[in-house]
């Protein structure tokens, strides 16, 4: 009773309060001078959230265009380790000078150019301009650290708290649960009663790693890191290897020499099933980024309705729609948080069971 | 698609790796091994309790089941004995009753024997006393008679007539 109680506070907690902010925030315009009042400078401001960001801003004044929020460490690979300030991109507006070369910021991407900051750019707008391998620490890469450790400090209290007895106290009581869920329901199920604790660190972690970025997401803070596709491309190859170097003797025999039809068709199927080893983990990683980019775009495009349609309704009735509109599908928001990371642990931990099932019914 | 592989980071991807693995070996380490440890620790505690529990709740129904055997076959023993004191009873009455009947038979048979024996000897008796009588009063009779050899003479014809010499 106790458990359920304090998992309610704190999901209608979040329930109340993201969404306020989100608005009191996202909805602020940022921009060179002038506020974002066109479609097509929200769509761009929507577009620009999605993306990576080399600077932490939380509020932009669309008056004076000072940003406030901190600056985050470049770290760049050309001809050797450039680590330098996001401050001197001045969010995009300046050309980066260290050690003789140039950068500069373009689509939230670093690119190398002259002192102008000179961009070849083709008719789709994207530039030829070299890319230097840039490991700053983003916007994204500090929402993966900070979930990072709020998950090692989480759990790790948790783990520490049966020490003092056999029943977890405090937080241990949200958490625990949900790891005995991951286990009896995710892993179990589709890995098998004897096989499934190795791969319960990799699903565990996957499971509340997403789920904790996630439900940042769902924060005014903005991170937007399991819209990243190289984080999704990231943790589908995570479950891709897991996959290949735990697959048995009858997993391989499936792909290259299937079972039970004859021969042509064996042959026919081997391309088809080397496929399928490619495509599940490429469905994964499609699915938890279009679900997470899908989900900032339609809530910040409805709290966007209150500048939009400002004109026709007036300030009052265009945020109250926007408010009531955004409100419910940050609800339904909430809710694809989890679901996103239980499918994708779901299906990390189908395939897994796939790869290991002893297939003795054939 | 185009699109995709443009916004995707190599750096990025690079950083998502190297956090990842980090979390995921912190977390296995400090977090999982102790959580998943202690949870089948406790749950096999439970399980364990929950076996003894069933097991004492079964050994409890085999000892009422005991008990009731016990009981059952303690009162059909009862039975058994009470059937067969009745019995023995039963068959002491009749014993005892045969044999006084016996014996009161076999003292009549005695009785009746004895009484015969007397009987017999009594006659003997009599009949030794009656011919002793006899006699005596034969010879008394006869010394009275013969005591004259007439008288003599006379009985000694008195046989010789009815001799008949033929």
């Amino acid at each position: 009773m106790n458990r359920t109680a304090i998992s309610g506070i704190l999901l209608s907690f979040l329930l109340v309060l993201a969404p306020l902010i989100l608005l009191a925030s996202d909805s602020q315009p940022s921009g060179e001078g002038n506020l974002i009042d066109t479609p097509e400078e929200i769509n761009d401001y929507i577009v620009h959230h999605l993306q990576d960001s080399h600077d932490f801003t939380l509020y932009t004044d669309g008056e004076t265009g000072h940003h406030i929020g901190f600056p985050l460490p470049v770290i760049l690979w050309d001809d050797g380790l450039k680590v330098f300030s996001s401050s001197r991109f001045h969010h995009g507006e300046t050309v980066a000078e260290v050690d003789g070369n140039y950068y500069s910021l373009y689509h939230s991407k670093i690119y190398k150019t002259n002192a102008n900051g000179d961009l070849d750019l083709d008719e789709a707008g994207h530039s030829h301009n070299a890319r230097p391998l840039d490991f700053s620490i983003t916007k994204s890469v500090l929402g993966m650290l900070i979930a990072g450790i709020l998950l090692v400090w989480g759990f790790g209290s948790l783990a520490k708290s049966y020490k003092k007895g056999p029943l977890p106290t405090g937080l241990g009581r949200v958490l625990e649960p949900l790891v005995i869920y991951v286990r009896d329901d995710i892993a179990k199920p589709n890995i098998g009663e004897k096989k499934h604790r190795k791969f319960m660190g990799f699903l565990l972690t996957a499971f509340f790693y997403i789920w904790v970025l996630n439900l940042m997401g769902m924060t005014p803070l903005g991170f937007n890191v399991t819209g990243q596709i190289a984080v999704t491309v990231c943790l589908a190859a995570f479950t891709f290897f897991i996959t290949q170097f735990s697959g048995n003797k009858s997993y391989w025999g499936h792909i290259f020499w299937m079972p039970g039809i004859p021969i042509p068709m064996k042959i026919l199927l081997i391309p088809v099933e080397i496929l399928g080893m490619f495509t599940k983990p490429f469905a994964l990683l499609i699915r938890l980024f279009a679900n997470m980019t899908a989900g900032h775009f339609v809530v910040m495009s409805l709290i966007a309705l209150m500048i939009t349609m400002k004109a026709q309704f007036g300030v009052v009735a265009s945020t109250g729609i926007a408010f009531f509109l955004a409100f419910f599908i940050s609800l339904i928001e909430l809710l694809v948080a989890f679901l996103q990371a239980y499918i994708f642990t779901m299906l990390s931990a189908l395939f897994i069971g796939m790869a290991v099932a002893d297939h003795d019914d054939h | 698609m185009e699109q995709l592989i443009n916004d995707f980071s190599p750096g990025l991807f690079f950083m998502q790796i190297l956090i990842f693995v980090l979390i995921l070996f912190l977390l296995i380490k400090f977090a999982w091994r102790p959580i998943l440890e202690s949870l089948k620790i406790r749950e096999e505690s439970i399980q364990d309790a929950l076996n003894s529990a069933e097991k004492a709740k079964e050994e409890m129904a085999t000892l009422q089941a005991d008990n009731k055997k016990l009981l059952d076959e303690a009162r059909k023993e009862r039975d058994q004995i009470l059937n067969d004191a009745r019995g023995i009873a039963n068959s002491i009455k009749e014993e005892a009753k045969e044999d006084a009947t016996k014996q009161a038979e076999k003292m009549i048979e005695d009785a009746k024997k004895a009484i015969n024996t007397e009987k017999q000897a009594a006659l003997t008796e009599v009949k030794t006393k009656v011919a002793e009588l006899s006699l005596q009063i034969t010879e008394k009779v006869l010394r009275k008679e013969l005591k004259d050899s007439k008288a003599q003479k006379a009985l000694i014809e008195d046989f010789i007539k009815d001799v008949n010499l033929s």
